[in-house]
């Protein structure tokens, strides 16, 4: 769900090793074994799961699904908790650098955006397997279609959808009356009310999404960023207006845009203490799982932006080298499962919506589903506005380069 | 004899375990920061690396908050602790801070820098208790008290780290330089109080503390873990940018690490030599003012300030320490309520399992690390008493190598060899990193005792009839347990600290409580991150309280044994 850039050279030192004969491409396989076969063969494996471990609700919704793994299919899981998924990329490319072609140390990753991107282009997955899981079939392609592309990018069976998020903006409605309903009338709020908005700093990918929707609604053609970057003038004609929006609106941030919170978390605490009035979410019902945690107060409420937010899908993967490539398949599969779905749906676990069609549930899970609640500050999903398509990751990669040459100094 | 021939192997054996992976790793760094790193492709020697390092955005700025924070803390660490013991010499007040120091010394640099992040940030306790009846704050102000533009919250959080480290040190080198004597002589000329400490003691106890001194210099410009919680973060000081690069996914980014290791390690030899001419110049005009004569008043501002500022630091870190557990036991506290609005149990509750084999862990690589090294010096100790042998300077030197040297200057290296030795990520890798800081504290912590135990105990065992190793386990272990079981819990609470050798050595797949706290530190909930701080900071005290208690029982057990039956 973090993200961050893999940039091209490393791509070419992978590539250039690969000619070399330092190391092979991944044998990419389909998985062809039955459902029995694989949880035959995960039976007793230790599943090392390499996911950002930034959130304490979602690491209790881990810890969760390792006791569900250990009771129905002997499979044990460890959250190894990263505080950047590209950490994990990064790790697995290494292992692949010096040869380490089996035994991995990473069995299974979350993951979305340009670190799926880059792992898919070096070749660096397992699979196709999606196909595999029987679960998969219960996720809803059709309405949902970034569970297919990733970032403009099809996922090709190399990844497994496990839920959705949608760019909300939550607030404290006992100190804001009248809400921004776009980005350029996010500057007129802020310049309104100095020092009670921020961002968190890129990567961190709260910071990077704000970026991106801000070069959405600012660039002169959307169009083009959903095509990959053609060339730097390109780059500079459509980020202009951005750079030019983020110097007027930094002075008007919190701390006068000199320090930036260091990821949604932070953000949050922001907002419980009062510091800030506005913060910024991927999780429409995060803010009412955050009030039933006793995280944030009673009056905070959500906010979406008229012409649309940024919505995605996030996944799990599993990297070529995986020790235990049939565990991380049956934790994958159960993790779109009806029951791991509806567990993760609840805002007063975690909040995160599903992937999964309930026109494709029995009566029985649906009403899994049916009988969730809202939550106070959750927007009902009529209300939640149109989504709009991540940009080609090639852009979130230079802008995150030129936010750093700009603002982190 | 096969054993002793082990005991005379074990001086050198110790100091291959822990200064081979420090050289090993500095080599292993300081290649690929000139480019030479062949996994990586790199297999010429360029500086290219090192042209990049110069030209990454916000690296000046990096270098302006490391070196306020690492100067700025050693400078007044050093002259609070001076000006204290000088003027406080001899009274209660010192017997009382003394006692104070070891736990202040126990509690990790993490749990301390949390906990002063609770009290000072804006909406932080101190805050809270003013507000709004005396600031007419309803909302904190937009003010940044941490993570503030010139790492002054860092520089505060190393100070309150740093006095107690230093003030030890200082009263264990007052007794060897007969502090007592000098200060009568002077005093006897008519000197005050505080200039016969400066004048007369001042010059000899210096020598004593300058290693102790430089090691507070090293530590303080390259620390990570306090630096991540309470220092900016766009950029953030040098070491936190170089860890930063180290874990950049694109793995170029690595000889850009390597050269910011470097350039880590070059700031702290400057910023020691920069000390070191310090030092000369305040010789010089010191021996000056020594022979001007002036006797001073009777110092009692000087001695008013600096308690003043000592117990300070004491109630800051006490109350930082409160913070954490009053979080952790909170059930809601909002801005601007003085005390939370409900207190439960609940994040201990929900936290219990993981925390528990959180705390197992950390338990186990504490305790391992801390008896290997436990045995190492006792075993060096021996030998050099069995040989009629002292430690010269230089040997000193060594002894202070892996403390003078950043630690991201050569972690990197170290985790490269690891990899390729098959152990990185494993118990051995864990525990042998922290070995390489857990072992001098412990040489430090027990040498002097070990020392001091008068040899014609030994002596007579021995004209008794007695063998070496029999004089060894019946007449010095149990003479010296207390010393022992204090030097291991002192190595204890090194290990329980350890960030980035966890980091690095453990590969992420080894949580102790510091790695989990810091992490937690990036955002996240105040009241989990409580539960971790809290158990960070309990498990070295209970370790120090158990070291003072425990030998009271087994030396009763012994003198019971003892009477015939």
């Amino acid at each position: 769900m973090i993200r961050r850039r893999l940039p091209l050279f490393s791509m070419l030192l992978a590539a250039l090793a690969t000619t070399l004969g330092l190391s092979g491409p991944a044998e990419g396989g389909t998985e062809t074994r039955s459902w029995q076969e694989i949880v035959s063969a995960a039976k007793g494996q230790t599943v090392y799961w390499n996911a950002w471990g930034g959130d304490e609700r979602i690491n209790a919704y881990i810890a969760w699904v390792g006791d569900q793994m250990r009771e129905e299919y002997d499979v044990t899981l460890k959250h190894v908790k990263l505080s950047d998924t590209a950490d994990a990329v990064s790790r697995v490319l290494a292992e692949r650098a010096a040869g380490k072609k089996e035994g991995g140390s990473v069995d299974l990753i979350w993951i979305n955006g340009e670190n799926f991107a880059a792992m898919k282009e070096q070749h660096l997955l397992y699979g196709p397997f999606t196909q595999a899981l029987p679960n998969f079939r219960l996720v809803d392609v059709e309405d949902k279609p970034s569970t297919l592309v990733d970032f403009t990018v099809p996922t090709d069976g190399l990844e497994a959808p496990w839920g959705m998020a949608k760019l909300n903006f939550p607030y404290d409605s006992a100190r804001v009356d009248e809400t921004p309903r776009s980005i350029p009338e996010f500057l007129e709020w802020a310049e309104a009310h100095p020092g009670r908005f921020t961002y968190p700093a890129p990567p961190a990918f709260l910071g990077s999404t704000f970026l991106k929707q801000a070069l959405i609604e600012l660039a002169p053609d959307r169009a083009f960023l959903q095509q990959p970057v053609e060339s730097d003038a390109q780059v500079e004609q459509f980020t202009r207006p951005l750079w030019e929006y983020l110097d007027k609106l930094h002075p008007n941030l919190w701390r006068g845009g000199e320090t930036f919170p260091s990821g949604g978390p932070a953000q949050r605490q922001l907002l419980d203490d009062g510091e800030v009035d506005i913060t910024i979410s991927f999780n429409p019902a995060e803010a009412s799982s955050a009030i039933a945690n006793k995280l944030l107060p009673e009056t905070v409420r959500t906010f979406v932006l008229d012409k649309g937010t940024i919505g995605n899908t996030h996944f799990v993967a599993i990297p070529f080298n995986a020790n235990a490539a049939e565990g991380a398949m049956v934790v994958a599969n159960f993790l779109m499962s009806p029951k791991a779905q509806a567990v993760k749906q609840n805002p007063e676990a975690w909040g995160d919506p599903t992937v999964l069609a309930m026109t494709k549930l029995t009566a029985g899970e649906r009403h899994l589903f049916e009988t969730l609640p809202l939550g106070v500050a959750t927007l009902p999903p009529d209300e939640l506005g149109p989504t709009l398509l991540e940009p080609h990751p090639s852009w979130m990669t230079r802008i995150e380069a030129e936010w750093q040459k700009r603002y982190a100094r | 004899m096969r054993r002793r021939g082990l005991l005379s192997s074990l001086p050198a054996i110790t100091l291959a375990a822990f200064l081979a992976p420090v050289v090993a790793g500095l080599i292993g760094t300081w290649l690929p920061a000139f480019g030479f790193f062949p996994t990586l492709g790199g297999e010429s020697l360029t500086l290219a690396p090192w042209r990049e390092l110069f030209a990454q955005p916000g690296l000046a700025e990096s270098l302006r908050l490391t070196l306020i924070s690492g100067l700025l803390a050693t400078l007044l660490a050093f002259l609070l602790t001076v000006f204290f013991l000088a003027a406080c010499h001899g009274g209660r007040l010192i017997l009382a801070v003394r006692g104070l120091m070891a736990p202040l010394i126990a509690v990790p640099h993490a749990a301390v820098a949390l906990g002063l992040a609770f009290l000072l940030a804006p909406s932080g306790w101190l805050v809270r208790l003013v507000s709004p009846w005396a600031t007419g704050w309803d909302l904190p102000p937009d003010v940044a008290t941490v993570q503030d533009p010139n790492a002054l919250a860092l520089t505060l959080a190393l100070v309150v780290k740093e006095v107690p480290f230093l003030l030890l040190m200082t009263l264990a080198a007052l007794e060897q330089v007969r502090a007592e004597e000098r200060l009568a002589v002077a005093r006897s000329l008519g000197y005050g109080p505080l200039v016969a400490w400066l004048k007369a003691v001042l010059p000899a106890v210096y020598r004593q503390i300058r290693l102790p001194l430089y090691a507070v210099l090293a530590f303080s410009l390259s620390v990570v873990d306090m630096a991540l919680i309470l220092a900016p973060l766009t950029p953030p000081p040098l070491a936190v940018q170089v860890l930063r690069w180290f874990n950049d996914p694109d793995l170029s980014m690595r000889f850009v690490a390597a050269a910011g290791a470097c350039l880590q390690l070059l700031i702290v030899v400057g910023a020691i030599a920069l000390w070191r001419l310090g030092e000369t110049a305040v010789a010089l005009a010191g021996r000056a003012w020594i022979a001007g004569g002036q006797r001073g008043g009777d110092g009692r501002i000087a001695r008013a300030v600096s308690a003043g500022l000592v117990q300070g630091l004491v109630i800051l870190a006490a109350a930082g320490l409160a913070a954490v557990a009053l979080w952790s036991v909170t059930g809601r506290w909002r801005f601007p309520d003085a005390l939370p609005a409900d207190v439960s149990l609940d994040t201990w509750a929900r936290h219990a399992p993981e925390a528990a084999a959180i705390t197992a862990t950390t338990l186990v690589t504490g305790l391992v690390a801390a008896g290997i090294a436990l045995m190492l010096v006792v075993g060096c100790l021996e030998n050099e008493q069995r040989r009629g042998l002292t430690l010269s300077n230089r040997a000193l030197w060594l002894l202070y190598a892996p403390l003078l040297v950043p630690q991201v200057a050569f972690l990197f290296g170290t985790q490269v060899l690891a990899i390729q030795a098959g152990i990185d990520a494993t118990w051995i890798a864990l525990v042998w990193s922290h070995l390489l800081f857990v072992l001098p504290y412990v040489f430090l912590t027990l040498a002097d005792p070990y020392r001091a135990l008068d040899e014609r105990y030994a002596r007579t065992a021995l004209c008794l009839g007695a063998k070496p190793n029999r004089v060894f386990w019946q007449v010095k272990l149990p003479m010296l347990l207390r010393p022992m079981l204090f030097a291991l819990a002192v190595g204890f609470a090194v290990s329980v600290a350890q960030y980035l050798p966890t980091l690095f050595a453990g590969g992420g797949r080894f949580v102790t409580l510091t790695t989990e706290a810091v992490g937690l530190a990036a955002g996240g909930d105040r009241r989990v991150m409580g539960v971790y701080a809290f158990l960070q900071a309990l498990l070295p005290l209970l370790a120090f309280a158990a070291a003072l208690a425990l030998p009271r029982p087994l030396v009763l057990t012994r003198r019971l044994e003892a009477i015939p039956a």
